[in-house]
């Protein structure tokens, strides 16, 4: 095929910019790359996570309640909106894991005898299914055998309701109840010390006493419900059974967890891509528009040769077009590499029967017509300029430089500089819109820097806050239901146990005037040492003799203000209402929280000092012995590991964290590296004549050198700061972005941050300013002189 | 007449000394001889015009002359340095110390006033005049303060002399000084090219394709296709007040 002449221009004029096509290429390829990784990781996890859940009947409604009779699941299937009901048994029972010397915690749940549960159907992994007519046979959790190394034919030791017993593993399961298998007020998963059991209920009826009843209901609606009005009538019939609130999706963990990925996965994927795209836009435009001009009297020319105006725009527009869909091819195969990545991490995060890496072409045409916009754009001005350019004044040079003593000059700024340090100002204050936008693309490079890094440094707070100034037990041990306070002269007497502090912990709705939320109230010590509540500053928060600190986050989803009376609905015992004067606000980073003083809780409910559980401090040395201890007492519900959680989450935090970090990095470098070639060629070329002067002068190399990239580190100076400010602006909208009931993410951007930061954007500005000086070395002195620009 | 000898030599102290110096370019796949076997000594204090049309070599022979170039046969020396085989620093540091440069398009950086010009060179160099003074010397004392798009032609060249001049060089090398501008400006420009060569004792050469500029000079060495084809020597110098073109 023959080409063109125009079309061979392209090529060329392509190759010659080439080092400047190959920055804007990787900046668009950066853009589209998380576009196409974030989308695609996403809409897999949606279309994985619809598929699951519709084909497992994946409840709408749940519910736990302290005991019901089976009849009552006929008045619940009556209530209008509801489609199905399925009751159960669910028991959370410490576990004694071969392998583990600490106890675990598991949540035991019945499945129908011999039949396929009505919702929240399981997926046998492998094993078969539970023979009802075995006692002792269970399912486990795929994710807490494989931590486990547990296989079908093993067998775990567990108390069941007080008894001692020994579970047979039949089969490994999943559920669309625990895509993300977690204990209740965890922050990550700890597949080694928390699994999902699943028993058949002939066996685990009678184990708790629920022989013909439940103390769970599950519900699926019609779609065209009304869940509030579901959940109020639920509550209503359960009222009488010890109900302790039924909640949607959106308060079940695992899909709350599911959903909120996917939530800040559409953040990153929309402002990420937008950075990117708008700096490989403002390069376009500074390429092209360089080019136009010098490319004047040849746009001239193919116009006085009767080139239609849209013909010669066209070409130009060409240019960027070709730059940025290289970029775009390279995106998009670099974002489909990154998304089946990300996919690896949730893989290990959440548990489908089937979750196939799929990218829709959905994502990879959103990823091709935003890159092309930007492209447009980019374009646009450069184009625009061609069409207005009349032939005859094209064939003229362009003017001369105009330099003026700006207001910086009138303001005497300048005359403490050296001569080389005034030319780098006046360059960059002639055209203050460029030297602007370049020290946005930097600051924004920067910023992205101190974005990945703030990840780290949130969670690094929020474990220290957790785990060291709010948590100082080593062991906190819960019960079935609660005992007396001699219970602790019992704990105190246990091997190793230095000291103990009793808690007393009510399940309650909390209600201010027309909200709700279901919470634990925490009486706790007046003077508590072993369990503190912390703000974010980490600073721990008293407890008043009288009146309730509630977390600053429930507050606010309450509309409660210090001062306010709020009522305490008890879910449990007598359900008494206790109204209680909020006094104090505790900006905690974890759950949603109400604390009393454990006396003041005590006086409220009436009773004596009974105790939920208690948080020990442990000799080291004696650890597995009360371990041991505690796994076959038949009182404890749970036991948790204060040190066991900090490695598990520090661990999770590595791998999670890991790859985002790593992909933020590349791509900022990428950015500060091409912004800085970028402005430091363009000034190259435009100055090639004057630098060519000062060689001649007697200027040398490295003098010359000095001054063309000075002018790009005063560019990079300007936009550190700057950068700080937007990298903190970015991670406050994250901050305010992630706070979810579960966990808020503290806005710390620590001084280590920055310098990081600007270490990064420092050397990547001086690798790029290598490749400059390599250009300016080739500069030919005489040519450069000859010509008239 | 001791006195007299001793003074005809320290005039005709040789400040350079060309033997049989040749240059080749290489322009696509043609070979070009630029300069071929030129053999050239220019005396300290002397204001020499360099005459030929275009492609007659005057340029690259000025080039070479100025540590810009380096030629490809043949030697050529700076008082005692051998420029022949010295490698880019060493050139650097020769056109920083000893060569003013003229071109014919003024070179100015845009960005520095008319004052700023001048103070670059001089703050590199060891023994340079004060700017304002080198500005005085060109007739520019009050324009000082001008950046160089907003002096005409004439006032920008002049700017350029006066930033070669600044730090007493030992030559000023001049590529057609005057070849952007109109005769009435050009004239202003010798005149001052002048002035400096008979003030300041700096040895002058000056490249033109203009015969009538001839007459203002010590010695008019002519080129042609790369060799000298003559050197005549003016008993006296024409003020370039009355040359004409």
């Amino acid at each position: 095929m023959v080409m063109r002449p125009l079309d061979r221009k392209l090529v060329r004029d392509l190759f010659h910019l080439r080092g400047q096509v190959v920055a804007i290429a990787l900046v668009v390829a950066c853009g589209v790359a998380t576009v196409v990784t974030t989308r695609t990781a996403y809409e897999s996890l949606v279309s994985a996570r619809a598929d699951y859940y519709a084909r497992y009947r994946f409840a709408d409604v749940f519910a736990h309640l302290e005991r019901a009779p089976d009849v009552l699941r006929a008045r619940i299937a009556e209530i209008p909106g509801v489609a199905a009901v399925e009751t159960r048994v669910v028991a959370d029972v410490t576990l004694d894991v071969p392998g583990l010397s600490e106890p675990a915690a598991g949540r035991l749940l019945s499945l129908p005898d011999g039949a396929d549960p009505r919702l929240n159907a399981v997926h046998l992994r492998g094993g078969r299914p539970l023979d009802a007519s075995r006692r002792d046979e269970v399912l486990v959790s795929e994710a807490f055998a494989q931590a486990n190394h547990l296989r079908v034919g093993d067998a775990i030791g567990a108390v069941l309701n007080g008894r001692w017993e020994r579970l047979r593993i039949v089969g490994i399961a999943l559920s669309p109840e625990y895509i993300y298998e977690i204990r209740p007020a965890d922050l990550f998963p700890d597949p080694r010390r928390f699994g999902v059991l699943w028993m058949s209920r002939a066996a685990l009826g009678p184990a708790f006493d629920l022989d013909g009843a439940f103390n769970d209901v599950s519900l699926a609606l019609v779609p065209e419900a009304n869940q509030e009005e579901v959940i109020a009538r639920v509550d209503r019939l359960l009222e009488r059974h010890g109900g302790l609130g039924a909640y949607g999706r959106d308060e079940q963990v695992s899909a709350r967890f599911i959903e909120d990925e996917i939530a800040q996965n559409r953040v990153t994927g929309t402002v990420l891509p937008a950075i990117f795209l708008g700096v490989a836009a403002f390069l376009l435009h500074i390429v092209l528009s360089r080019l136009v001009s010098t490319q004047r009297e040849q746009i001239a020319v193919l116009k006085a040769f009767g080139y239609p105006k849209r013909t010669v725009a066209l070409h130009y527009l060409l240019l960027a077009m070709t730059a940025v869909a290289i970029g775009a091819l390279l995106g998009i195969g670099l974002g489909l590499w990154l998304g089946s990545l990300v996919n690896g991490v949730y893989r290990e995060f959440y548990r489908f029967p089937r979750f196939p890496y799929e990218p829709g072409a959905a994502a990879v045409a959103i990823a091709v017509g935003v890159s092309a916009l930007a492209a447009a754009l980019g374009a646009l001005s450069a184009v625009l300029r061609v069409l207005d350019l009349p032939p005859a004044e094209a064939m003229r040079p362009e003017p001369p430089a105009r330099f003026r003593a700006g207001w910086i000059e009138r303001a005497g700024l300048l005359r403490r500089l050296a001569t080389p340090g005034r030319m780098v100002a006046r360059n960059l204050s002639r055209r203050p819109v460029r030297a602007g936008l370049s020290v946005l693309g930097l600051a924004l490079a920067v910023a992205i820097l101190i974005l990945a890094r703030f990840f780290s440094d949130a969670i690094q707070t929020l474990s220290d806050v957790q785990f060291r100034s709010a948590q100082r037990e080593d062991v906190a041990v819960s019960f079935h239901r609660p005992l007396s306070s001699h219970a602790r002269f019992e704990l105190a007497a246990l091997p190793g146990v230095l000291s103990s502090e009793t808690y007393r912990a009510v399940p309650a709705r909390i209600r201010f005037e027309h909200h709700s939320r279901r919470v634990a109230v925490m009486g706790l010590h007046a003077q508590p040492s072993l369990r503190r509540i912390v703000g974010r500053d980490g600073r721990p928060v008293s407890l008043p003799a009288d009146g309730a600190v509630l977390t600053s986050h429930l507050a606010r989803l309450l509309h409660v203000e210090p001062g306010d009376v709020v009522t305490l609905e008890v879910l449990e015992g007598r359900r008494p209402a206790l109204t209680v004067r909020v006094t104090t606000l505790a900006d905690e980073l974890l759950g949603l929280n109400v604390y009393l003083e454990d006396r003041a809780l005590a006086r409220l409910l009436e009773e004596e000092g009974s105790v939920s559980g208690a948080f020990l401090r442990v000799d080291a040395a004696a650890s597995d012995a009360l371990h041991q201890r505690l796994k076959r007492m038949p009182a404890v519900a749970g036991v948790g590991n204060r040190l066991a959680a900090l490695a598990s989450f520090e661990a999770t935090l590595a791998r999670n964290l890991g790859v985002m970090n790593g992909i933020l990095v590349a791509f900022s470098c990428v950015i500060a590296a091409a912004m800085v070639y970028n402005s430091a060629r363009i000034a190259l070329s435009e100055r090639s004549r004057e630098l060519a002067s000062l060689r001649v002068l007697g200027f040398s190399q490295r003098e010359v050198t000095q001054m063309l990239l000075g002018e790009q580190a005063m560019l990079l100076v300007l936009a550190l700061p700057l950068g700080f400010w937007i990298g903190h602006g970015l991670a406050k909208l994250l901050a305010d972005a992630y706070a979810w009931e579960l966990f808020r993410m503290p806005l710390v951007v620590t001084p280590r941050t920055y310098a990081y930061a600007s270490l990064i954007a420092v050397l990547a500005a001086l690798g790029s300013g290598a490749l400059v000086r390599h250009r300016l070395r080739g500069l030919d002195l005489v040519a450069s002189l000859k010509s008239r620009d | 007449m001791v006195s007299a000898g001793a003074k005809d030599v320290a005039v005709r102290e040789a400040l350079f000394e060309a033997r049989g110096l040749s240059k080749t370019y290489v322009v696509g796949e043609v070979v070009v001889s630029a300069l071929a076997g030129v053999d050239l000594d220019l005396f300290r204090g002397e204001l020499v015009v360099l005459l030929g049309p275009s492609g007659s070599g005057k340029s690259t022979l000025l080039n070479i002359l100025g540590g810009l170039d380096v030629p490809t046969h043949g030697r050529v020396r700076f008082l005692h340095h051998d420029l022949t085989n010295a490698g880019e620093e060493i050139l650097t540091r020769f056109r920083r110390e000893h060569v003013g440069f003229v071109f014919q398009f003024y070179n100015l950086i845009p960005s520095l006033t008319a004052r700023e010009n001048v103070a670059l060179v001089t703050e590199i160099a060891a023994r340079s005049m004060p700017p304002d003074e080198a500005l005085g010397l060109v007739g520019l004392a009050d324009r000082l303060d001008h950046f160089p798009a907003q002096l005409s032609g004439g006032e920008q060249q002049r700017v350029a002399i006066a930033r070669a001049v600044a730090k007493r060089p030992d030559v000023l090398l001049c590529d057609e000084p005057t070849g952007a501008l109109d005769c009435e400006t050009g004239k202003r420009v010798l005149e001052v090219l002048s002035r400096a060569n008979q003030e300041l004792g700096t040895t002058t050469a000056v490249i033109t394709h203009n015969a009538a500029i001839a007459g203002m000079a010590d010695r008019v060495i002519r080129m042609r296709s790369g060799s000298i084809t003559g050197i005549q020597v003016n008993e006296q110098r024409v003020h370039p007040a009355e040359l004409e073109w």
